[in-house]
């Protein structure tokens, strides 16, 4: 009687981590990595200049741009973050047209205002806002204001160079050249724009204004999102087939034991859901082949455990006995094989970035549940069968009489 | 079975690919891809199939034809085009895409990666360093769990695997990336995994049958072995090909690596670790 009660609890507690690992997975979803869901993946490196030098107030100032930028294009959850001491990376979900994207977020947007000779009268400091409009003959422009100092500044700039050119440049580019015919105050107009929406992107620029320092685009890795799909699909149905054959094989070497160990390890598949989902862990490409090794090494734990018992059987040991000796054995193989692993994705997240460090992490969180569920579900699982007919069978775990 | 008195084969198996491969990498080296050398890869899909002809046209007609190599996708599906390209700045990137986007009604961007020089030159030291880190750390742990020469035999099987992986892409010439690296690290630890079950064994013989030689000892774990050895490996390598064959073109390479180290993974724990333990006994006997 109490063996039976022992198997229920045990069966309890299985049931118990697969319905918590389901409502992990549930509940919270697994996040996709921007090569599976789309998106762009940029490294921007800060360019020291003569007059400064890359600090952590220059740093500073470079990110908040670069927020309102991505805010006022509209992006949703950007992931905008500092790295290293010169370097930022924002990462942007879902964007339409990514590489228009990061010109824009990547320019320096120093707006200056010269006469033609080049050299600069005013700077976009002046400029308290720019919007895109329509000017009176329904053409597209900006609509910029200036702030008080600004005004007093362009209005004797104005009254200087009347009648003669005054260029207003982003960056190296002229937006637009005229001449002046009047004193100008408070607020002007760029004209030349194709359309409202190219008038809008330079708007955004000049409006949240300048990078402190100019920055270097030094890595883009953007994916539309009809490549992420076919990718996950394929995925998927790749690694499917791989549990599957998987499966057969260990049904077809171990026997009985073989299907426990097809049932434990969609036991371990959804555990580690669970558990991705959990930790909010980043599922990316790399991340999936990350995740199907380790099923390997879930499949391998188990296949130590059934060839040490199978050794046990074989000399001699009654079933239980066998059992219990041959997971004693397994427990330090399987440690010291796995400690090693763990290492080296530990050691690979920290010196990779980006899709990279999705598999290290990944395979690491795998190595970790496989573990687990080694130790727990396959002796559970193994314990709640031991009694049972199936088990004692002597093909049973490969064992051949002899 | 015998294993371990063969071993003047085995190594000479070993030695026989790793030189090829290693004869290949001298003279042709390995075929570096954008991540290390820097670059521009862009990727575009249509709804019929373009000709690399038509895609050159357009880009000689913004002129950056001269340097770009342009081929056919291998993501099936797609008629995809890959341009690849010197390293280019957005604006340029964006003239790419919207020169092919109005020359083509029907394409769609699937993926462009651009990775400027710095980036390459990182990723080439921090993959030696990463590589490094993780076998001082490996011999470490396996000196403090075993004794220091089951960690140096470690060191030289997982550089056994590494390099007939590194050989074997020499030899195909396959374009290596940063999934590359990653396969190679992983290439590490498994063959470490793979190589301590049966060292775990022969710790365990070395008591249980102390009065036999070592040689001995150490035949009977890897044979005793040998099912678990031959069984994980082959789980192992149908996932692999499973991914290979049907996971799509983007992890290809990725996976013809792991396959690659994998497979000398499983050769190096059984043919080459432990009769290095025994030449190492020998050595020290004499």
């Amino acid at each position: 009687m109490r063996y039976k009660q022992k198997r229920r609890i045990k069966l309890i507690i299985i049931l118990a981590i697969i319905a918590f690992a389901a409502f992990l997975y549930f509940q919270h979803g697994i996040n996709l990595g921007l090569d599976l869901q789309g998106g762009a993946h940029i490294v921007l490196q800060a360019q020291p200049t003569e007059e400064r030098e890359i600090n952590d107030s220059v740093m500073t100032g470079i990110l908040s741009v670069i927020e309102r930028r991505v805010n006022q294009l509209g992006l949703s959850e950007p992931l905008i973050q500092r790295e290293g001491s010169d370097r930022i990376i924002v990462e942007l979900p879902a964007v339409d047209s990514p590489n228009e994207a990061i010109n824009t977020i990547g320019r320096t947007a120093m707006l200056t205002f010269r006469n033609s000779s080049g050299e600069v009268l005013m700077t976009g400091e002046a400029v308290k806002d720019a919007r895109a409009d329509y000017d009176q003959y329904g053409r597209a422009v900006i609509a910029f204001t200036l702030t008080d100092s600004g005004s007093e500044q362009f209005a004797d700039i104005t009254r200087k160079y009347m009648g003669k050119k005054i260029g207003i440049y982003l960056d190296n580019e002229q937006l637009t050249n005229p001449t002046v015919q009047a004193v100008i105050e408070g607020k002007g107009q760029i004209t030349g724009y194709e359309s409202a929406q190219a008038a809008e992107k330079d708007a955004i620029l000049i409006r949240e204004g300048a990078l402190p320092v100019p920055v270097e685009v030094i890595e883009t890795r953007t994916v539309g999102p009809t490549l992420g799909q076919i990718s996950i699909q394929k995925s998927i149905r790749a690694g499917l087939l791989g549990l599957l054959l998987v499966a057969i094989y260990m049904v077809f070497y171990y026997r009985f034991p073989g299907i426990l160990a097809a049932v434990i390890l969609a036991i371990y598949g959804l555990i580690l859901m669970g558990t991705m989902a959990g930790l909010q862990a980043t599922l990316t490409l790399p991340g999936i082949a990350g995740l199907i090794l380790s099923i390997g090494m879930a499949v391998d734990a188990n296949i130590i455990i059934f060839e040490r018992i199978k050794d046990e059987l074989k000399s001699g040991k009654t079933l239980r006995a066998a059992i219990d000796a041959g997971f004693k054995r397994a427990y330090t193989t399987i440690i010291d094989a796995n400690v090693t692993t763990i290492m080296t994705a530990l050691i690979l997240a920290y010196f990779t970035s980006g899709t990279v460090r999705g598999f290290a992490v990944t395979l690491g969180i795998g190595i970790i549940v496989s573990m687990f569920t080694a130790f727990f579900v396959t002796r559970n699982v193994i314990d709640i069968f031991a009694g049972s007919k199936l088990l004692r069978e002597n093909k049973s775990f490969g064992v051949r009489k002899g | 079975m015998d294993i371990l008195g063969k071993r003047k084969i085995w190594y000479t198996i070993s030695l026989v690919i790793i030189g090829i491969g290693l004869l290949f990498l001298l003279i042709n080296g390995l075929n570096l891809g954008i991540d290390f050398n820097g670059g521009t890869l862009m990727e575009f899909s249509f709804d019929h199939d373009v000709t690399t002809e038509q895609v050159r046209a357009v880009l000689q007609d913004i002129g950056i034809a001269e340097d770009s190599k342009i081929q056919h996708s291998e993501e099936s599906g797609t008629n995809g085009i890959i341009i690849r390209a010197k390293t280019l700045d957005s604006e340029e990137i964006v003239t790419v895409d919207n020169a092919i986007k109005s020359e083509f009604d029907s394409a769609e961007m699937l993926r462009t990666e651009m990775v400027g020089p710095t980036i390459g030159r990182e990723l080439r030291i921090n993959a030696l360093l990463a590589m490094l880190v993780a076998s001082i750390a490996i011999v470490i742990y396996i000196s403090f769990r075993f004794e220091f020469r089951f960690a140096a035999i470690s060191i030289i099987t997982l550089m056994h695997d590494v390099l007939i992986t590194i050989g074997v892409f020499a030899i195909l010439g396959r374009e290596v990336n940063t999934p590359f690296v990653a396969a190679l690290l992983t290439i590490v630890g498994y063959s470490i995994n793979d190589t301590i079950v049966i060292f775990d064994r022969i710790r365990e013989n070395m008591k249980l049958m102390h009065k036999v030689p070592f040689i001995k000892q150490a035949n009977t774990a890897v044979v005793d072995t040998l099912p678990r050895s031959i069984n994980t490996s082959i789980t192992t390598l149908i996932t692999i090909l499973a991914i290979y064959f049907f996971g799509g073109a983007s992890i290809q390479t990725f996976m013809l690596a792991l396959f690659i180290g994998m497979f000398a993974g499983t050769y190096s724990s059984i043919f080459i670790a432990s009769p290095l333990l025994v030449t190492w006994q020998e050595r020290i006997s004499k």
